[in-house]
């Protein structure tokens, strides 16, 4: 039920993502240089203290294939950010996408640092498949998804997604807010 | 394309030579969400950038601090990101300092190449209606500044005592946030940063019923489904919905197609409305849903002494104005309403300062993309060079906090653009004072202002109070008492 749903309207979406991205893929990175500074990277250790809290309230399945296969146990996740740009980097079973992308210099936005109050870490799943393998999003990530700019059918916010081995693989996008901002009744012009 | 790499290129270029001699100087003014996330992106965007924030309170953070309820610390906690900015080795806070009364508009232009307004929307909208004024009527902005603690409001004392019911008009977040700080057991208030005034207020608190009244229906209410999801499951509430109002006309369906949130809020909605206990518990707090009603005038008491004793509702229909777009219409019928307190939270509105151009019909500051216009023409060439605007003063008081980070990320990248085309470096004044400048205009005014260093000594004092009692903190409230903190 939820398949046929998702691939009867999910679809068309991420086709649309990836032509997108494709586009953008070739751009070199020199008009966006100056944004490449990263931003205060000391800081994420104390982040990082937050989000252990939240992980471990919000998975029980991952944590109990880490306890099976090791702690170590690592899988590959491609971040595509809002300029198309891909990032691959690996993920220790357990952690959520929201400090993963943090630990790696995703410029990934996480205003309530992973306690379910915001939707900054809004990220697109862009394979169904993998979408699929996601438990439910509860009650309260789907409020936070409700205030996402950019909402798909396959939403979820990258703090409540967190790395199991059958994600291996997984392709994450971080939606162009700027592409999408339009508020109440204000149309930008085109260029 | 070759053009645009080339700009980009020559951009870059001139951006390093002038990182040590001739910064752009960047001011905004207010320290809110949108204050934050401007300075936070331009520090990003221009390594040439010197970004400064003022604020007219001692104190940074503007609604995070003051408009975000107690009991919702999470939401709070964006703060750490916002100190993570004002600690970047090229910005600095002034906090202290009034836009039109320490410094004008005139001359903060003057000192920086760039100036953001980012002020927010300081004042209410009114009903315009008969006994307005009445006593017991308060903004939900006065009653959240008194339970938030903004040293203007300490003093407000609403009367919570002599009356049962409490009439909240207005069926958005704000409306929901005060419905839920008069109905939330007080046990559960006391260990969040609400201020001690209010607590004590609301300890003593004869509140029992709350109407939220609004002018349409559940498909249309402007409540966001965390909000409403938490009022309902406060403890022992009974919730009130007319099963009536929550039919469904085929307009009602047209929308809900069309509106994840409001799908979701009428589904909450309709649960509550079914799941209600019908035997009132006596001790039970209650929350109405009054809908398809709106004030139309107040009504006074009898004793003459000027308080309000109910709103005079007036039913109203849903007419279709366009596809997906209904609005109330008046139907001539009248119910009383009776209750000791009404608090309005029908919407915020923005002030203009002096020398500033402002559209008054909108609330906002005309603007495109986040320029500010010359008049509300709408005409482009009428930009003002270097002058910008974020937030509620650009696109009316609606939003959550993130929406500040995309409305920042469009007057960042107006700003940008402006810079690349030489707008606003060709100018024959591009060499300006900046933070020096400041520096020298507040001392000569004897104008104390209080740095981001002096703003954690008064955040350390806070949280050292609030220990001894479990809070996060205990907010400062009094003027003086914030100065002398912050020394």
């Amino acid at each position: 039920m939820l398949i046929s749903r998702l691939s009867r309207v999910g679809f068309p979406i991420i086709g649309a993502l990836s032509r997108g991205i494709s586009a953008h893929v070739c751009r070199t990175g020199c008009a966006g240089s100056t944004y490449c500074q990263r931003h205060w990277p000391e800081t994420w250790w104390f982040q990082g203290a937050i989000y252990q809290r939240n992980r471990y309230c919000s998975t029980t399945a991952a944590s109990a294939d880490s306890a099976d296969k090791g702690e170590q146990q690592e899988i590959s996740v491609t971040f595509v950010d809002k300029d198309g740009e891909e990032k691959h980097i690996k993920v220790p079973v357990g952690m959520s996408m929201l400090e993963a992308a943090h630990q790696n210099d995703i410029e990934l936005e996480g205003a309530c640092e992973g306690s379910l109050a915001c939707s900054t870490c809004h990220v697109i799943v862009m394979d169904i498949e993998y979408y699929n393998k996601l438990e439910e999003p509860t009650d309260e990530e789907n409020d936070m998804l409700d205030l996402a700019f950019g909402l798909t059918e396959t939403s979820r916010l990258g703090c409540q997604v967190i790395a199991k081995p059958e994600l291996d693989g997984v392709r994450l996008a971080i939606p162009a807010a700027t592409r999408n901002f339009a508020v109440d009744g204000y149309v930008p012009k085109p260029h | 394309m070759a053009i645009y790499r080339a700009v980009g290129r020559n951009w870059l270029t001139r951006g390093l030579l002038t990182i040590s001699n001739n910064p752009l100087r960047v001011c905004i003014v207010d320290s809110g969400p949108a204050g934050f996330y401007t300075a936070e992106k331009m520090l990003k965007a221009h390594q040439e950038a010197e970004v400064d924030i003022i604020d007219w309170l001692p104190t940074p953070f503007g609604l995070v601090r003051s408009g975000v309820a107690p009991d919702h610390p999470e939401t709070k906690i964006v703060i750490n990101q916002f100190s993570r900015v004002a600690k970047h080795e090229r910005c600095s806070f002034f906090g202290n300092v009034t836009l039109g009364s320490s410094v004008s508009l005139g001359e903060l232009r003057e000192l920086y190449n760039v100036v953001v307004l980012a002020y927010g929307a300081e004042s209410d909208r009114f009903l315009g209606i008969p006994g307005e004024d009445l006593k017991g009527i308060y903004s939900a902005r006065e009653f959240v500044w008194w339970y938030n603690g903004h040293p203007d409001f300490k003093n407000l004392n609403p009367d919570l005592k002599s009356t049962e019911s409490a009439v909240i008009v207005g069926q958005g977040n704000v409306a929901l946030d005060v419905a839920r700080i008069l109905l939330r057991p007080t046990a559960e208030l006391a260990t969040t940063d609400i201020s001690k005034h209010a607590l004590s207020g609301l300890e003593e608190s004869s509140i029992r019923k709350v109407y939220l009244v609004g002018r349409r229906g559940p498909v249309q209410a402007a409540f966001t489904t965390r909000e409403l999801r938490e009022v309902l499951g406060i403890k022992n509430l009974n919730i009130g919905i007319q099963e009536a109002d929550l039919y469904r006309a085929p307009a009602d369906e047209e929308e809900l197609k069309k509106n994840r949130i409001q799908k979701r809020v009428y589904e909450l909605l309709s649960r509550a409305a079914t799941s209600g206990s019908s035997e009132l518990n006596p001790c039970q707090r209650e929350l109405h849903f009054v809908f398809f009603s709106k004030p139309d005038r107040f009504l006074e008491s009898d004793d003459s002494s000027g308080h309000v004793a109910g709103v005079h509702l007036e039913k109203t229909v849903l007419k279709g104005v366009s596809p997906g777009k209904q609005i109330a219409v008046d139907t001539g019928q009248f119910e009383d309403r009776p209750c000791g307190m009404v608090l309005k939270s029908i919407g915020y509105k923005s002030v203009p300062v002096d020398g500033l151009p402002f559209d008054h019909q909108k609330g906002v500051v005309p603007n495109i993309r986040g320029r500010v216009l010359g008049n509300t023409s709408g005409d482009p060439a009428l930009c003002e060079n270097g002058l910008y605007v974020c937030g509620w003063l650009k696109r009316g008081p609606t939003g959550i906090i993130a929406t500040n980070l995309y409305c920042a990320e469009e007057t960042v990248a107006s700003i940008s653009e402006d810079l690349e085309q030489g707008v606003l470096w060709s100018s024959s004044s591009s060499l300006k004072p900046g933070r020096e400048g400041l520096h020298q205009l507040l001392s000569n005014r004897n104008v104390r202002f209080v740095t981001f260093n002096e703003w954690e000594k008064i955040d350390n004092e806070e949280k050292r109070r609030g220990s001894s009692s479990s809070e996060p903190r205990e907010k400062l409230i009094c003027w003086e008492e914030l100065l002398k903190s912050a020394t």
